[in-house]
Order: C-alpha cells, then sequence, then structure tokens
C-alpha cells in the first residue's frame, strides 16, 4: 500500500476527525436519502451522466456553493485562532495545523469555489444567449465537471487521511520540496490541482471554441450580450494561462518524485524560476475569475436600470484590453525579490495601466444607472455593493502596484485585504448576484427576496467589519500567514475582524434558509412566463426551465440585445411572430464517461500520493479504457421528435402570448413617462 | 504607535509619502465615482417619477472619452510616481549620507536570523544592534527556505533566498528598539521569527562590539548547531565568526572549521 498505514488518519487529533465525520455522516445521509427513496436512477440518468450544458452547469455551481461552505469554516477557524492567539497566547491550533488551513482555504476558494462558481456560470448561460443548443463538446463537457470534481474530493480526504499542504495557497518551493515538506501535504494539494486544472483546461477550450465557432444565425460579435465576451476573453486567458501552471506543477512533482531540481536550493535548481511560472498564471487566474464576474455586473445593471449597457463597444474594449495585459505584470506579486528599479518601475507601471480598462468599466456601469428606472432586486444590490467596494479594492491594488508603497505593504494583512476586497467584493459578489439573477432561468422559479436582502446586508457588512481591520494591522506591520502574535495594539483589531467573520456566516445562514424557504413555497414564487426580470438577452427568451434543446427553432439575430428587440416589436404588435416550421433536433446521447473518468483518475491522483504504484497502473489503464470505449461509441446522438418540438413549444407561445397583454399595459404606461422627444 | 506609517528612517519616511500622496491622487477619482454611484441609483429608483427616464440613451462620444481619459491621466501621474520612486527608493541604491555604511550579512535560518558584522568580525542572533544615524549596508540570503527581512519602522523589505544574496539599504535616524519580522511564510516556527533592531548611538555601538568580542566564536560547529537549532528564539552574540561565512553560505560551501583570527574592532 506504498505510503500508506494506518498512522495516516489522525486518530488523536478531535478537530479534523470531528470535521471529517460530520461530513462523512452528511455524504452517507444522502446517499442513502436518494437510495430508499429511489433517486439514484433519476440522478444517474439525469445528472451524473448529463451533457446537457444547463445541468453541468448547475452541478459546477452546487459544487462551488458546498465548497465555499468548506472554504469558510477554514476562514472561521482561522479568525478564531488570531483573535485568541493575541498577545503571546498559544491559540487552539498549533502551527502545523492551522498551516493546512490557510493553505485550504486559499486553494479551495480560488479553485474550488470562485473558479467553479464562475466556470457554472458561463456553462450555463452562454449557449443560451449565444441562441444555440450547447456547448462545441457536451461530452468533454462532463469530463471537466467530473474532474473538477476529482480534484474537490482529493482535497477533502487529505482532512482524513493524511494531511493538506503547510505551503500557503501557491506552495512556493524550496518550502514545498521534499527536503522542506517530506509529507503528503503537497503532494495532495499538486495532484488535486493537476487533475482540476486538466478539466478546467478542457472547459476553457471548450467554452472558447463554443463562442468563437458557434452562434445563433445573425448573432456575429458585435451583437454578442456582453457576458459572452467577457466568458470569451476568461476562457482564452484559461487556454493561455493553464498550461503554464500545469508545466510548472509538473516540474515541481518531478522534483518531489524523481529527484529532478528545478527548484531545490542546491545543484542548480532556481527556486525563484517557480514564483515567476506560479505568478504567470496567476495573474491572468485574477482575471479569468473577475472577467466573468464583469460580465454578470453588466447584464444585471442593464435589466434592472431597464437600459441598453453603456458603451457596449468601450466594454468589449476595456474587456480585451484586460484580456491582453493581464500577461504583463506577473512581477509585481514581487516587487521585494530585489529585481532592479527598472524592472520594478516597468511591471508597477503595466500593472497601472490595467486599471484603466477597469476604471472605463466602472464608470460604464454608472453611466447605465443614470437615466435608469432602477428596480432594487437582489442581483442589482449585489452590483450596487461590488461597485462601491471595488473600487476601494483596486485603490489599494493599485497603490501595491507603486513598488516603495509595495516594499513595506508586501505580503502584510493589508495585502490580504486587498484582494479579499477583490476577490469577496468581484468576484463572489458577482457570483451571487449571477445566482439570484439566473437561479429561475434554471428552476423555474425566482429566489426569495426578503432571505436574501439579509444575506446580502450580513455579507456586506460582515465583509467590511472583517476586512477594513485588516488594512489597519498591515499598516501596523502585521504579516500574513501568522499563526499568534504578540503586539498588544493588534488585539482589538484581530478581535473586530472575527466579529465580520461572524457576521458573514449570518449572510451564509441566511443564504442556506434562503433556498430552502424558496424550494418549500415555489409554487408562489413560479415563473411561468421565463422572462422574470424583463430581460434583454437571449436566454429570457426561453420557458424557465428551458427545455433540452433550448431553442425549438434558432433564433435569428437582427440587432444588439437580441431579445429586447423582439419582445418590443411583440409589444407593439400586440402577436407573437409567426410559429415556425418546427423540425427534428438532433441532441448529443448522455455518457457516463465523465465519471468514469473521474472515478480512475480521483484513484490514480490518491494512489500517487500514497505511491501505491500497482494502483497507479491500475487507474490510468481504467482511464485509457475509459476513453477507447468513448471513441469507439456507435451512436452520438438522438432525435427529438417533431410532436415534442412543436408541443414544448407551442407552451412556450401560449404563455408568452397572455404575459403580452400585461406587458403590453406596462408598455403604454412607459412611453407615457418618457417625454417626447 | 509601531508600523510603516510611524517610520523611524529616511527610507520608511519616503514610502510613507509615496503611500499618501499615492492615495490622496485615487481618492480625488474614487471618492466622487462612490458618491455618483449612490446618488445615481438613488435618484433614478424606479419609484421617483420626477427622474427623467431614457430607455435608449447608451452612448455618448463625449463621455467615452471622458472616461477613457480620466483613468488614464491618474495612472500617468501614478506612473511617474512608480517609476521616479522605484528608482529613489530602490533597496540596492546607497543612501545619501556623510558617514561611510555599516556592513550587516543577514542570514535567515529555521527559524531565526543570524545578523554578521563582517567589518567587526562579531555577530548576533534575532538582535540587530546598529548605531542611529549610521547607513547599513545589508547582504542578505538564507540558509533554509526562502524569507522576507523587514523593520516596518525602518522601511523597505526583501527577500532572503538561498544560494543568492539581495541587498538592502535602511538607516534609523533616532535611537530606539524597532520590531522586525520575516514577511515570507516559512513554516511552522515562522510567527516567533521575530528579531530586535536596537539603534544607539555610536559610543554604545562601539561599547556593545567590544563587549561583544568576548562571547564564544561561531565557527563551523557552532553554526551547526545554531542552524540545526529549529525551537531556539532566544538571542546571543558571537565573538568571532568564520571569515567567509557569509559568502559560503551563499555558494553553499562546506564550512571552514575556525573562525577567522581576532576582531579588528571599529
Amino acid at each position: 500500500m506504498g505510503k500508506l498505514t494506518w498512522s495516516a488518519i489522525p486518530f488523536d487529533q478531535p478537530l479534523p476527525m470531528t470535521a471529517s465525520a460530520i461530513m462523512l455522516l452528511g455524504i452517507a445521509t444522502v446517499l442513502i436519502w436518494a437510495l430508499v427513496k429511489g433517486h439514484i436512477p433519476y440522478l444517474w440518468r439525469e445528472w451524473i451522466t448529463s451533457v446537457d450544458h444547463k445541468r453541468i452547469g448547475v452541478m459546477y455551481c452546487m459544487l462551488a456553493l458546498v465548497m465555499l461552505v468548506r472554504g469558510f469554516v477554514d476562514a472561521l477557524m482561522m479568525r478564531s485562532q488570531l483573535a485568541l492567539a493575541t498577545g503571546g497566547a498559544a491559540g487552539y491550533l498549533p502551527p502545523d495545523h492551522y498551516d493546512q488551513i490557510f493553505s485550504a482555504h486559499g486553494t479551495i476558494m480560488i479553485f474550488f469555489v470562485a473558479m467553479t462558481f464562475m466556470v457554472g456560470l458561463m456553462n450555463f448561460v452562454v449557449p443560451l444567449q449565444l441562441g444555440i443548443r450547447d456547448v462545441a463538446f457536451p461530452t468533454l463537457n462532463s469530463v471537466s465537471f467530473w474532474l473538477t470534481a476529482s480534484g474537490v474530493l482529493l482535497v477533502n480526504v487529505s482532512l482524513v487521511i493524511g494531511e493538506f499542504a503547510r505551503t500557503g495557497w501557491l506552495a512556493y518551493p524550496p518550502l514545498s520540496e521534499l527536503q522542506f515538506s517530506p509529507g503528503v501535504g503537497v503532494d495532495y494539494y499538486l495532484w488535486a490541482l493537476q487533475i482540476s486544472g486538466v478539466g478546467t483546461l478542457l472547459s476553457g477550450i471548450n467554452l472558447a471554441t463554443t463562442i468563437l465557432k458557434m452562434h445563433a444565425p445573425g448573432m456575429t460579435y458585435t451583437r454578442m450580450p456582453i457576458f459572452c465576451w467577457t466568458a470569451l476573453a476568461s476562457n482564452l486567458l484559461i487556454v493561455a494561462a493553464f498550461p503554464i501552471l500545469t508545466a510548472t506543477f509538473a516540474m515541481l512533482l518531478l522534483d518531489r518524485y524523481l529527484g529532478f531540481h528545478f527548484f531545490t536550493n542546491e545543484l542548480g535548481g532556481n527556486p525563484m524560476m517557480y514564483v515567476n511560472l506560479i505568478w504567470a498564471w496567476g495573474h491572468p487566474e485574477v482575471y479569468i475569475l473577475a472577467l466573468p464576474a464583469f460580465g454578470i455586473f453588466s447584464e444585471v445593471i442593464s435589466t434592472f436600470a431597464g437600459k441598453p449597457l453603456f458603451g457596449y463597444r468601450s466594454m468589449v474594449a476595456a474587456t480585451m484590453a484586460i484580456c491582453l495585459l493581464s500577461f504583463l505584470v506577473w512581477l509585481h506579486h514581487f516587487f521585494t525579490m530585489g529585481a532592479g528599479a527598472d524592472v520594478n518601475g516597468f511591471f508597477g507601471i503595466m500593472t497601472m495601466i490595467i486599471a484603466v480598462p477597469t476604471g472605463v468599466k466602472i464608470f460604464n456601469w454608472l453611466f447605465t444607472l443614470y437615466g435608469g428606472r432602477i428596480r432594487f432586486t437582489v442581483p442589482l444590490l449585489w452590483s450596487l455593493a461590488f461597485m462601491l467596494t471595488f473600487v476601494i479594492g483596486g485603490m489599494t491594488g493599485v497603490l501595491m502596484a507603486v513598488p516603495p508603497a509595495d516594499f513595506v505593504l508586501h505580503n502584510s494583512v493589508f495585502l490580504v485585504a486587498h484582494f479579499h476586497n477583490v476577490v469577496i467584493g468581484g468576484v463572489l459578489f458577482g457570483a451571487f448576484a449571477g445566482y439570484t439573477y439566473w437561479f429561475p432561468k434554471a428552476f423555474g422559479f425566482t429566489l426569495n427576496e426578503t432571505w436574501g436582502k439579509a444575506a446580502f446586508w450580513c455579507w456586506v457588512i460582515g465583509f467590511y467589519v472583517a476586512f477594513m481591520p485588516l488594512y489597519a494591522l498591515g499598516l501596523l506591520g502585521m504579516t500574513r500567514r501568522m499563526q499568534h502574535s504578540v503586539e498588544p495594539s493588534w488585539t482589538p483589531l484581530l478581535h473586530l475582524a472575527a466579529v465580520g467573520a461572524l457576521i458573514i456566516l449570518a449572510g451564509i445562514i441566511c443564504q442556506i434558509v434562503q433556498l430552502v424557504i424558496s424550494i418549500r413555497s415555489r409554487e408562489s414564487l413560479r415563473d411561468v412566463t421565463g422572462d422574470p426580470w424583463d430581460g434583454r438577452t437571449l436566454e429570457w427568451a426561453t420557458p424557465s426551465p428551458p427545455p433540452l434543446f433550448n431553442f425549438a427553432v434558432l433564433p435569428n439575430v437582427s440587432g444588439e440585445e437580441a431579445y429586447w428587440g423582439v419582445k418590443q416589436r411583440a409589444i407593439r404588435e400586440q402577436r407573437l411572430a409567426d410559429e415556425p416550421k418546427y423540425v427534428p433536433i438532433e441532441m448529443p446521447l448522455n455518457s457516463p464517461t465523465g465519471f468514469v473518468t473521474a472515478f480512475f483518475t480521483t484513484v490514480t491522483g490518491f494512489a500517487l500520493i500514497w505511491h501505491i504504484w500497482w494502483q497507479v497502473a491500475f487507474g490510468l489503464l481504467g482511464a485509457f479504457a475509459t476513453f477507447v470505449v468513448f471513441a469507439w461509441r456507435d451512436r452520438v446522438e438522438h432525435e427529438i421528435s417533431v410532436d415534442d418540438v412543436a408541443r414544448i413549444d407551442r407552451e412556450r407561445r401560449r404563455v408568452r402570448t397572455e404575459a403580452l397583454a400585461n406587458l403590453g399595459a406596462a408598455a403604454r404606461e412607459v412611453a407615457s413617462r418618457v417625454p417626447p422627444a | 504607535m509601531i508600523g510603516v506609517l510611524n517610520p523611524a528612517g529616511p527610507v520608511g519616511a519616503g514610502e510613507k509619502l509615496i503611500l499618501y500622496d499615492s492615495v490622496a491622487l485615487m481618492l480625488a477619482i474614487v471618492i466622487p465615482t462612490m458618491v455618483c454611484t449612490l446618488v445615481f441609483a438613488w435618484w433614478y429608483r424606479a419609484s421617483n417619477t420626477r427622474a427623467k427616464y431614457l430607455p435608449e440613451w447608451s452612448y455618448s462620444g463625449r463621455l467615452e472619452l471622458l472616461v477613457w481619459s480620466i483613468p488614464a491621466l491618474v495612472v500617468l501621474f501614478l506612473g511617474g510616481i512608480a517609476w521616479e520612486g522605484s528608482h529613489d527608493l530602490d533597496p540596492a541604491a546607497p543612501l545619501p549620507a556623510q558617514s561611510k555604511p555599516l556592513q550587516v550579512q543577514v542570514v535567515s535560518l529555521d527559524w531565526k536570523w543570524l545578523f554578521i558584522y563582517p567589518q567587526q568580525q562579531v555577530a548576533s542572533v534575532n538582535r540587530l544592534v546598529i548605531p542611529a544615524g549610521v547607513p547599513i549596508h545589508f547582504e542578505l540570503t538564507s540558509a533554509t527556505v526562502m524569507n522576507s527581512f523587514f523593520v516596518p519602522q525602518l522601511g523597505s523589505q526583501i527577500y532572503t533566498m538561498a544560494g543568492m544574496d539581495t541587498e538592502l539599504n535602511l538607516l534609523a535616524d533616532r535611537p530606539g528598539d524597532y520590531g522586525g519580522l520575516s514577511a515570507q511564510f516559512s513554516g511552522d516556527g515562522f510567527s516567533d521569527m521575530r528579531f530586535i533592531v536596537s539603534a544607539v548611538p555610536q559610543a554604545q555601538f562601539d561599547a556593545w562590539i567590544s563587549a561583544a568580542h568576548g562571547s564564544p566564536p561561531l565557527d563551523a560547529a557552532a553554526y551547526s548547531a545554531l542552524a540545526a537549532d529549529h525551537a531556539s528564539t532566544q538571542t546571543a552574540t558571537f565573538g568571532a565568526v568564520i571569515g567567509n561565512l557569509f559568502h559560503d553560505i551563499v555558494g553553499m560551501r562546506a564550512l571552514a572549521s575556525a573562525p577567522a583570527p581576532g576582531g579588528q574592532g571599529s
């Protein structure tokens, strides 16, 4: 069994044992419930083997929400440890445990929450917005998702069997080399991220191909919704950046497994090469996360202001400029390496230049609000909180782009406050806005507004209470990743930050309550029309939830805001367009390939971590066999009959026609309030 | 108050000034933007019948010019600050001062700091004694994983990396004790990797050096014992140092066994 023995399970440590017992109990309960109720065949048929981009998108988002809770528990432990371990006290988490927690927190929050959430939303929304029926490679899409799940599983297994990395979320060598980290923690980190990283790369290729090659008739580039543009930029970045991550980790793995010396202290190794490479991936990664979030805010603000997005072309230009520039700023993560004034000055200025298109976006959202008729729904509240919060995070980021300022702020908790300010205030608020905005599209009913607003206020207030003290602590000289502190003046601020984390906890509880209450009262929250927010893009032209094939007939796009134009004409003429001629639709067959592949990659990953070589061979062979079986399949598609297509679409037309009367009345009221030009 | 906003030397003071200037410059844009966000969102609320609804308005060439030029102008100014600042406050650049700089070699160990005074042939652990008002020229390396040498009240931090040496110039312009730490996570003992910088008048510094010469020598055995003792966070002084210890550590060469003969005094 390689290095694996019973001593790998920390029976003597109550905390991880309790945590894993609760998790195992939770998983067992769900599995037994599904088994007893007879849901397993349904889950297998409709979800696990599904190659439908909507189902896969939903599963990505669910995975992200579960991992958000896991990552947040880590955060609570860190904040409580630091609140207790002041003035020289030891706290309750010894360094070897605490170091695992902050490493796991960062890894999980970036790779398995932010990344997973964004990929999920892009998967769900992009084909609908483009007016097409699926992504370019539907089965590959399922493989991508399950590889991500495989990585998630390995990270969580490390809680019970062995340990996680104690190196920070980027595992800088030489600390992450065998000499200084001989345990399996770094191997868990590396293999989990290698496997999920392949999934992300495949997903990036898939979505980039989809956006570049598949459009509804008339959906030219300049008519694509802005979310599709940001998704394109984000996925191009994935395609360009993730191979760097994979190669870098592969080199570290060669160091650890085969005695290579890429990044070791001795024999010609150079740890700083790893630092360069990891940030050559790491900074684009920031924009891989941020750009789709910017897209979500653009859609939400435009919809709820009741106006087209201000400066659409400017937004597209800004998005693509960020996409390119994000590869030219990586050195700002280590100005303190001693690179010299010219190098530091250059990367400082490049970093500031990337703030220009970002600033343009903020102003464009501002002018989208201007002259609007704003409905303060939960998605819009998240967007406003984003605009107010993100400018602060952007400002502190640009501040640290000034090398001499970075010399005193680098690696401090000021930096920690900065990136939480942009990742929570930018990416996570965006994910929550998108979640609330598109939830009715996915499930056919809206989320409860009251609990949504409660969650919103707890999150926003909690964020400020938790992270503003960290800005102050950073200026007081507190560095990150400390397990305890001795400086008395830090204590009150550390206590305040812990209170902030508790307020965020209240926000997360509100979100769980919101979900449960919404499901229970789904009949009263039902979205009958498929267009609950008076939307402007094509996803709102479909019923909620959309049928497997999304569109009975691919829409003909004749301008920006494809659906808005169609809707306005229907309101004016008080009738829908003529019924199209329906034809049968070919859709890809469901496939267990993704799930089975992920099973074998998990087996392989676990075996590699513990050096169980026979199991490595078994896992690789299994994965290859799965690929062979898939490649030699005979049937790839099934047909949806013309009767089914017609039945589903006629029902959609019926409810739309009913809704038209109301919309017509609303439009006349609007017209009466707009002074004649 | 400790921290980077209460500098005790020209490097820290310069960086504090840049910090304030940059924030002020950006706040000039950020505050109006935040106010506009709140005002627009409130005024154009759906229930406000007095607000003018512009359902089609989505382009204005003049505004586009404005939204690109405002951030561009800010970045132009700030870029100037960044470029000038990078050169003025380059850690490797000597500080303008009357007196000759004191040489100090810094080695990060698991999990402590070793300070070698090559001119004086003494060394100390976790306590850096320097003369106030005299520029200090540091050469830094690591005998273990990467760390970052940082004294918040004196200014600039810099990495210590095994097999490489970095340079840093700092100056304490008034006597006092200033806390220092590692700002780069380096493993389990990282949180205790603190040290004290004692800036003292020149006479007191000379006295400290003389007293240090009476301490045990830092020979190969003593250095190995020091490097292997991961738990200790105690301060210590050594009265003589192997001639080329710092450069042997940087070059990862086996250490000569005996310290160089005698200190040269100061």
